[in-house]
């Protein structure tokens, strides 16, 4: 209970993150996308179920607000979030490679998905521009962000899992 | 076996596979009902009210503070220079105010004359502030901080230092988001206001960095529109209302087809700076 409330405040606050303050320090107009963090991280962390979940409820979020329809955001970030939570088998801890390569990959995905979906099928078809300036400068911000957030994004994780660890030792179940 | 397993004593958990399946299809009715109708637009709108849009007109209030105590201090020194020009303007602008108002006198006896209607004066509009911009980098939408409760509703128009911005395309209790003319979705029925040639304004990603907006399908046998005339929302729009000032014409171009003509305009409004608006309480429906 008290995981989900927190993630729903970790996502609930990037969002907010996401679109005042770092819309006020945006480089260019492009934005760093918090919300993959955030999903990528429990995806790789906690595995798939937990990814598909974030994913959806971060991406109906964005859809109330930004999206054309509801849902399309929804769907996207829950794949994402499911990717990711295929890693979670090869996910430790202390390893920053393996967060940050994922990161990456799904920020660039998810500019890639947006690209072919929203412009690309409206006949947009010059590629390279839409990449050099808005896939790849979002995927860079994201980068230098991740770096700030992610360690905190684990260090909750990480108290929230020593938290049910002990809780269930008390009611003895091992899981 | 069925691979959704219950054993005894274990909680009932769905393979992560059938659950991503569940909520795909979930997603997918979701994008085609609320592409059909609005069905979900007020649960979901009047929820984000109370918990989102408080928070960001907090944030904004916050930020836009501690922006302005930067930039004061960083003006100081800057301002003091200004002050010095602009007592010597002040010395040439008096004498030529007092021309120009000799003058207004005679143009207001003129339009008074002529019964010219400034429809655009005529509009009640409403302030409002921005309090957060689009989620991701792809389009140019932005939430105000006024919504039904203010008055607003559904497709009002919005504009800002005599521009045209964008109209209201989702309102909630106490936000509402603006779809501006930039914005890669949106197309403007527009005319110029010389010689109220019809075109299409549709905003560009790829050229929004230039801060030029496209136009298309202008039909000017006669040549006549130059570079720098007016364009404005035109007569035959069913959303905007008309002669509002979208902005100047930078460049003309004739089309393969050679009966119509496309090119660049500038917009009048500087979208990047953009802090505060006026929704215009009229919608062209109801006139």
């Amino acid at each position: 209970m008290i995981r989900k409330l927190i993630v729903a405040l970790l996502i609930w606050f990037s969002f907010l993150l996401q679109t005042t303050v770092f819309k006020g320090l945006s480089f260019a107009g492009i934005v760093p996308n918090l919300l993959i963090i955030v999903i990528a991280s429990f995806g790789f962390m906690r595995g798939e179920e937990a990814g598909i979940w974030i994913g959806f409820f971060s991406g109906l979020l964005c859809d109330v607000f930004f999206g054309e329809v509801i849902g399309f955001y929804a769907l996207i970030y829950m794949c994402i979030g499911f990717v990711n939570g295929k890693f979670n088998r090869i996910f430790y801890p202390e390893d920053i490679k393996l967060p940050i390569a994922l990161i990456t990959i799904s920020d660039l995905s998810y500019g890639m998905i947006c690209y072919i979906l929203l412009f690309l099928l409206r006949g947009k078809f010059d590629f390279l521009f839409y990449f050099k300036n808005i896939i790849f400068p979002e995927t860079v911000y994201t980068i230098l962000i991740t770096c700030l957030y992610y360690p905190m994004i684990l260090f909750i994780n990480e108290r929230l899992e020593k938290r049910e660890k002990r809780s269930s030792k008390k009611f003895g179940l091992v899981r | 076996m069925s691979p959704v397993v219950r054993r005894k004593g274990e909680r009932f958990t769905l393979p992560s596979k059938y659950l991503l399946f569940i909520l795909t299809c979930v997603c997918v009715v979701l994008m085609i009902v609320s592409l059909g109708t609005d069905l979900f637009n007020k649960p979901l709108n009047a929820t984000v009210s109370y918990v989102v849009v408080p928070f960001q007109q907090g944030i904004s209030k916050a930020g836009t503070w501690l922006a302005n105590r930067s930039e004061e201090l960083v003006q100081i020194r800057e301002l003091l220079q200004e002050n010095e020009a602009l007592k010597e303007q002040i010395a040439e602008l008096t004498v030529e105010n007092t021309q120009l108002l000799q003058e207004k006198t005679e143009l207001n006896r003129y339009r008074e004359l002529y019964k010219l209607d400034m429809q655009y004066d005529s509009y009640t509009k409403v302030g409002a502030k921005i309090i957060s911009r689009d989620a991701g980098n792809w389009y140019s939408t932005f939430i105000i901080d006024k919504g039904t409760d203010d008055g607003l509703l559904l497709d009002m128009n919005v504009i800002a230092g005599g521009g045209l911005v964008g109209r209201i395309t989702s309102i909630g209790p106490n936000w509402a988001k603006v779809t501006s003319i930039i914005d890669d979705n949106s197309n403007v029925s527009a005319k110029t206001l010389a010689t109220s040639d019809l075109m299409i304004v549709s905003g560009d990603l790829a050229s929004m960095s230039e801060g030029v907006i496209r136009f298309s399908q202008l039909i000017d046998s006669q040549d006549a529109v130059a570079e720098a005339d007016k364009v404005v929302t035109s007569h035959i729009s069913d959303k905007y209302l008309p002669d509002i000032l979208i902005g100047y014409i930078y460049s003309v171009e004739k089309d393969s087809n050679n009966l119509t003509k496309s090119g660049y305009l500038v917009p009048a409004v500087d979208f990047e700076h953009l802090e505060d608006v006026l929704v215009i309480l009229e919608r062209k429906e109801t006139t």
